[in-house]
């Protein structure tokens, strides 16, 4: 089948896939007008049970935490196959500091002390301010990230190691499946929340689900750094070998 | 609040309806990766108006820090091998 | 007014999904991916926003506020970024075709298989 002919039967499959579209969501109340239960539910409970300012970080880790533990596998499980498809190649090449301007050494380490810091600060108060383990995870491992843009690729290197980041994405995982799985010993659902928290609108909010939170940050980290590195690699080993 | 909140939620909509096939019609996966920085940062704008603060920081981080940075090296590196094969 | 949300949402998944059918790049076809799946940020985001609502954080807001959904926030925000880790694994594959078949046009790869 040749390429026209190929587009030439999709046209008509996505007029037809278009015209559905615009058919059902004319079948969905007006924009603005849903009112659904289960969110009104949430709004009023959140805060007296769970000691959290955030309803939607309470939704996502600790009323529907059993949700965001099959979102983190599928994180896992593609994290896995990248270092799979790439780790192909053990050589870790010597490269040359290619950084040499001081101005960038020094705003670029602030930058990289302040993203880090954001990120933390993200995952900390993800209960009572917007942010929680998965957004502060991809500040954290941005900021790590701009290692290799302030000090090259020797000291990026230093942070992408995977035998420290392995370690800590398996943690993180493991430790969401095993906070789940206290809840079970003692006699409760599992993921249930072990602790009613402490004070609202503070680091201790959360009861066991801050335990939750954290490990996704650790796992959305650490794994969004081995796949920096595992990319990072894809580009410098071609380089040094050729040099 | 409402009042004001309208007019800009059919603003950032516009944006977003015309940046989308912006992103797919830059052929040039260089191109296209900078257009889509631009579409990522429309839809955290979009986000917040939804009130969304939440899925806003979400997308703000992804589109300016983790998409740029690998879709930038799978470039890199199909044209480093392109220039090997030219080099043979 | 009410509809032009959703209309958005079905235009950009259209839109990406015509970008992933001619594309003749693989790179460019998990960007295509991406803007797909944004149409499903789109599409849920408009559903749960509720009019007048605010965010539904109650940091410093009284309780029983009204607020737009959060259960669809919570589905989107670790979608968003589970998403990066599933486009960087379809660019690893990408490199892995490239460095077989020299080649990340999909056509020319169906030609050498053929």
């Amino acid at each position: 089948m040749t390429r026209r002919v190929r587009i030439w039967i999709f046209l008509p499959a996505l007029a037809g896939l278009a015209a559905l579209l615009v058919w059902g969501y004319l079948g969905i109340p007006g924009f603005g007008d849903y009112h659904g239960p289960y969110g009104f539910v949430l709004d009023r409970l959140a805060t007296p049970l769970r000691h959290m300012d955030n309803v939607v970080n309470a939704t996502t880790y600790d009323i529907r935490g059993f949700d965001t533990l099959g979102e983190e596998f599928i994180l896992f499980a593609a994290v896995i196959g990248v270092v799979m498809l790439l780790r192909d190649t053990d050589e870790k090449p010597e490269m040359r500091d290619e950084v040499e301007s001081d101005l960038v050494r020094v705003f670029g380490t602030l930058a990289v002390g302040g993203a880090i810091l954001v990120g933390l600060w993200l995952v900390a108060f993800g209960f009572v301010t917007p942010g929680g383990g998965f957004q502060g995870g991809v500040a954290i491992a941005g900021g790590a990230a701009l290692v290799y843009l302030v000090a090259g690729y020797r000291a990026f290197a230093a942070f992408g190691d995977e035998q420290v980041l392995d370690p800590i994405k398996g943690v993180g995982a493991g430790g969401y499946v095993v906070i789940g799985l206290a809840a079970l010993v003692s006699g409760l659902p599992y993921l249930t929340n072990l602790f009613s928290g402490g004070a609202v609108g503070t680091v201790w909010s959360g009861g066991s689900a801050g335990f939750v939170n954290w490990a996704a940050g650790m796992e959305v980290a650490a794994a969004n750094l081995i796949l920096y590195a595992e990319f990072l690699n894809q580009y410098i080993v071609p380089i040094a070998r050729r040099s | 609040m409402i009042a004001t909140l309208v007019p800009l939620q059919s603003v950032a909509l516009a944006l977003v309806a015309l940046l989308a096939p912006a992103v797919v019609l830059a052929r040039d996966p260089l191109r296209m990766i900078i257009v889509n920085g631009l579409y990522g940062l429309v839809l955290v704008l979009l986000f917040v108006i939804y009130g969304a603060p939440d899925v806003s920081l979400s997308m703000l981080v992804v589109s300016t820090v983790a998409y740029p940075f690998i879709v930038l090296i799978a470039i890199a590196r199909v044209r480093a091998r392109r220039g090997e094969k030219e080099d043979e | 007014m009410s509809f032009l949300p959703y209309a958005v949402a079905a235009w950009v998944c259209v839109v990406g999904l015509y970008g992933i059918v001619t594309s003749r790049n693989l790179i460019h076809l998990a960007l295509c991916l991406t803007i797909t799946q944004s149409s499903t940020y789109l599409l849920l985001l408009a559903i749960g926003y509720v009019k007048g609502g605010g965010p539904p954080i109650f940091k410093g807001v009284k309780l029983g506020t009204t607020t737009v959904d959060p259960v669809v926030q919570a589905l989107t925000l670790t979608d968003i970024v589970v998403s990066v880790t599933v486009i960087a694994l379809i660019l690893a594959l990408a490199l892995d075709v490239h460095k077989q078949a020299g080649t990340i046009d999909p056509d020319e790869i169906r030609e050498m298989s053929g």
